[in-house]
């Protein structure tokens, strides 16, 4: 190699050096919020739900109170995991989580503090912890997506459970990796019992499903014709429709309900815990009381198209309103066992 | 020769580090007691998860080395025409995340799953890694040596197999071994292909009800795997083989005629920088097309690139650091201490990102809390992922110059630091370059340990795709992806420059 070339080399390797270094030492992040303006109060949020979703309601809570949010995005299992592993000593105030089954996990390690009983009030025992460890910002039901093209309204299945059967073989998309598949199935055997739960796995399996990992797969599938239909959860229909800049109405799939208190047609929240290191924080519980307003909940129905919680907000345009839904009777305190759930999903040979 | 018992410390402290997610591992299925670890061993799906594993990084590793040395013999021993452009165009799939390829694949072929796929789209990401150290190597060989053969009557064919892929075995074994090691590790192809492999077992036990042990059991098999490949790469790889020029001028080597063969040739190269490059770029531009979702604002954009790009750049740094010691150590002092210092460097390489993020969100908590969600802690995690690609490179440039010189400054009297500096230093340079470029690049594409280890609030151009593509944001996501590839392009375009691809010709 001529001199040049290595003298130049050189100077590149210790240019990269030098700026990586510098970079490194500016230090610490600074507190402004979404706007660009500095503040001294700030709360850290470990977010479980996406953050092209929560981003510009977290904004929004900012703007209205002062109060910084110092967001960390990750997906839910991961944000579990992670507080977990981080024990007393983690610089989270408040979890947002996206299902029940995360937060009951966290809970269960005795991380999270009991919120006060006048914010736990507003949302239905239904969708909040029985010990006020956590509780639900807003619902989602669960559904069967399906293509009109290929299958017609009459023929839909009245019951999950036929899902199983000839009719179906191959037809079929499911995630079961995802936390609300998980969710329903433990409410198969909350429903019901053990047995039917396994026997829905395996007959599921043993249809040939579709196996996708995540709703958002299946739904791209049911909307392209690849897959008749899907069991995903309601609001994946909204995100879809945003995202070709259209209304979910115009879309090739239709959302199926399962009638009569089915298990298909399980409900489960999204919700917030508090850390134990921030039980006594008003700025904590001003955020959590955010959430739980109007303004948040509004948000919640129209652009991420989910069910909210408290009084008195309509639920969003596409879909049936949830006190109308033929939910089955299930307290989402029960579906807390999900070390049965995962071992009986992992035998049924549903996933790696 | 620098100071070997410092070079030894130094080298000892680099293992640490790497050791750190085995230290966690240990400590963690320890506490999950024999009886959950045997029931979570013992039984049918691992070993069928053990076996598509293995199947899989042989598989891949073996087109790996077929387009790999085929390639880098086209463009380095053949009057191909366009070589340089070639040989540019072969290395770039090194800038292509897995997870974007695999995505964009679906996207053309919705039906598209399961072992093969996975194979094809690794081993069209992966074949640089062992396209570039083997042109490096046909480039820098004594042609002497093919002279002679040919001299004696072997026919060219003869001549290659027994003189030319001798001589560049050390280079194909050295980016085989890499090859074999992501495989093991790869997270987004498999993932989005849906191919069982361990590592996707290891993610979905983390997102199946936050199965923590589990997960880390099957890990632990990983290592193992990992502990029998590097076995096996050493027990294969010869010691002392080294085929630098000793002084003298440069001569060019004798390039092969392709004849009429050249057009079909240059149709296979297209074809496969088209397979490599073109589909997802077309894919990425289709979904850019069809979805309305905007971008973030132009400054978060380049917020997100200045993160990438600044911890990206200080993993590569702090990498080097402690791969400089142990590279030189690997090439100049060979034994079986230094063997296994360097074997012991790789054993956390094809750990899933999800395990070395935990590991160090344990060491940062317990041990380096100051550390703890900084950069440092996210270049630290780097330095533990891809520590075997920078010594690799350092050692690989460090035995490619002759230890002669340094004995030759001793011997003048010179003390072992004055060597280090002023002879042994500029000689690697080279070696340094290509380790942190190569470095820096794999940081760019890094995403499950930067989820979990960054700063709470700091974005990459890799989170905020991960953001987007997870709610099916696809046009918002497209820029980020399109500047990702491109920034991590020009250390790739680089690597090539310094392997000499892109030089002029030289006559004879």
């Amino acid at each position: 190699m001529p001199a040049t070339r290595r003298i130049a080399s050189a100077l590149l390797a210790a240019s990269l050096l030098t700026v990586g270094l510098a970079a490194c030492g500016s230090g610490e992040e600074d507190t402004t919020n979404g706007s660009g303006q500095s503040t001294d109060k700030q709360i850290t949020v470990y977010s479980g739900r996406n953050e092209q979703l929560i981003k510009p309601l977290l904004d929004k809570f900012t703007e209205q109170t002062g109060i910084a949010v110092n967001a960390r995005f990750a997906n839910t299992a991961q944000l579990a995991a992670q507080l977990v592993e981080e024990g007393d000593k983690s610089p989270a105030d408040v979890f947002l989580a996206q299902d029940a089954g995360a937060l009951g996990t966290v809970a269960k390690q005795g991380m999270f503090s009991t919120l006060p009983e006048a914010t736990t009030a507003k949302v239905p025992a239904t969708y909040r912890a029985g010990n006020g460890q956590w509780v639900g910002v807003s619902a989602r039901a669960r559904v069967l997506a399906y293509n009109p093209d290929l299958v017609s309204a009459d023929q839909l299945p009245a019951s999950v459970f036929d899902l199983t059967g000839p009719a179906w073989k191959g037809k079929v998309g499911v995630a079961p990796t995802n936390a609300s598949f998980q969710a329903f199935v433990t409410a198969i055997r909350v429903q019901h019992d053990d047995a039917k739960a396994e026997e829905f796995l395996r007959g599921l399996k043993a249809n040939d499903p579709q196996i996708r990992d995540g709703n958002g797969k299946i739904l791209e599938d049911v909307l392209n014709g690849a897959t008749p239909v899907g069991l995903i959860n309601h609001y994946y229909l909204g995100e879809v429709a945003k995202e070709q800049g259209t209304t979910p109405d115009a879309l090739k799939a239709k959302l199926h309900f399962f009638p009569g208190g089915d298990t298909g047609a399980l409900v489960n929240v999204a919700g917030v815990g508090v850390l134990k290191r921030a039980a006594d924080n008003p700025d904590v519980q001003k955020f959590v009381d955010f959430l739980l307003g109007t303004e948040a909940q509004t948000y919640f129905a129209e652009q991420t198209y989910e069910y909210p919680v408290i009084e008195g907000v309509p639920g969003p345009a596409f879909v049936p309103a949830l006190a109308d839904l033929a939910v089955p009777q299930i307290d989402l305190n029960d579906l807390d066992t999900l070390d049965a759930t995962v071992a009986m999903i992992k035998n049924s040979g549903l996933v790696p | 020769m620098a100071p070997r018992p410092t070079l030894l410390v130094a080298s000892t402290a680099a293992v640490a580090v790497a050791l750190i997610p085995l230290a966690y591992l240990a400590v963690r299925t320890a506490e999950a007691g024999w009886d959950r670890i045997a029931a979570e061993l013992w039984t049918e799906r691992v070993g069928l998860l053990a076996l598509r594993s293995i199947g899989l990084a042989a598989v891949v590793t073996m087109a790996c080395v077929l387009l790999g040395v085929g390639t880098a013999f086209l463009v380095t021993r053949t009057d191909l025409p366009g070589r340089r452009v070639f040989a540019v165009l072969a290395a770039l799939p090194l800038a292509v995340p897995t997870y974007i390829a695999a995505f964009a694949w679906v996207s053309a072929l919705p039906r598209l799953e399961g072992f093969w796929p996975a194979a094809l789209v690794l081993t069209l990401c992966s074949y640089p890694y062992v396209l570039l150290p083997v042109a490096a190597a046909l480039r820098g060989a004594d042609p002497a040596q093919e002279e002679v053969s040919r001299s004696l009557g072997r026919s060219g064919w003869q001549t290659f197999t027994a003189v030319t892929l001798r001589q560049i075995r050390p280079a194909t074994a050295a980016g085989a071994l890499l090859v074999a090691l992501y495989v093991l590790s790869d997270f987004g192809a498999v993932s989005i292909l849906r191919a069982d492999t361990f590592t996707r077992a290891i993610f979905v036990a983390f997102d199946l009800g936050f199965d923590r042990t589990g997960a880390l059991v099957l890990s632990s098999v990983l290592v193992a795997l990992t502990v029998l490949l590097l076995a096996g790469e050493t027990a294969t790889r010869r010691r002392g083989a080294r085929y630098a020029r000793l002084g003298g001028a440069r001569r060019p080597v004798s390039r092969l005629s392709l004849g009429p063969a050249r057009w079909p040739v240059m149709a296979v190269l297209i074809g496969l920088a088209g397979l490599a490059l073109g589909v997802p770029a077309v894919s990425l531009g289709r979904r850019l097309a069809a979805g309305v979702s905007r971008p973030g604002a132009l400054p978060e954009v380049l917020a997100a690139a200045g993160n990438s790009l600044t911890v990206s750049l200080a993993g590569a740094a702090l990498t080097m650091l402690l791969a400089l010691p142990l590279g030189l150590l690997t090439a100049r002092a060979p034994g079986p201490l230094t063997s296994l210092l360097d074997r012991l460097a790789y054993l956390a390489h094809a750990l899933p990102g999800v395990v070395i993020g935990l590991s160090l969100i344990f060491f940062g908590i317990n041990v380096a809390f100051p550390l703890y969600q900084t950069r440092w802690l996210l270049a630290l995690a780097y330095a533990t992922l891809f520590l075997p690609l920078a010594v690799g490179a350092v050692a690989g440039a460090a035995a490619q110059s002759p230890a002669g010189l340094e004995e030759v400054a001793r011997s003048l009297g010179r003390g072992p630091w004055t060597v280090l500096r002023t002879v042994t230093l500029p000689l690697t340079l080279p070696g340094i370059g290509a380790g942190a470029a190569l470095v820096f690049l794999t940081g760019m594409k890094e995403l499950p340990a930067t989820l979990l280890l960054r700063p709470t609030g700091m974005d990459t151009l890799a989170t905020e795709l991960w953001t987007s593509t997870a709610v099916g944001a696809y046009a918002a996501a497209a820029p980020y992806a399109a500047l990702l590839v491109a920034i991590s392009a020009l250390p790739t375009w680089w690597l090539v420059a310094r392997s000499g691809l892109l030089d002029k010709e030289e006559r004879a």
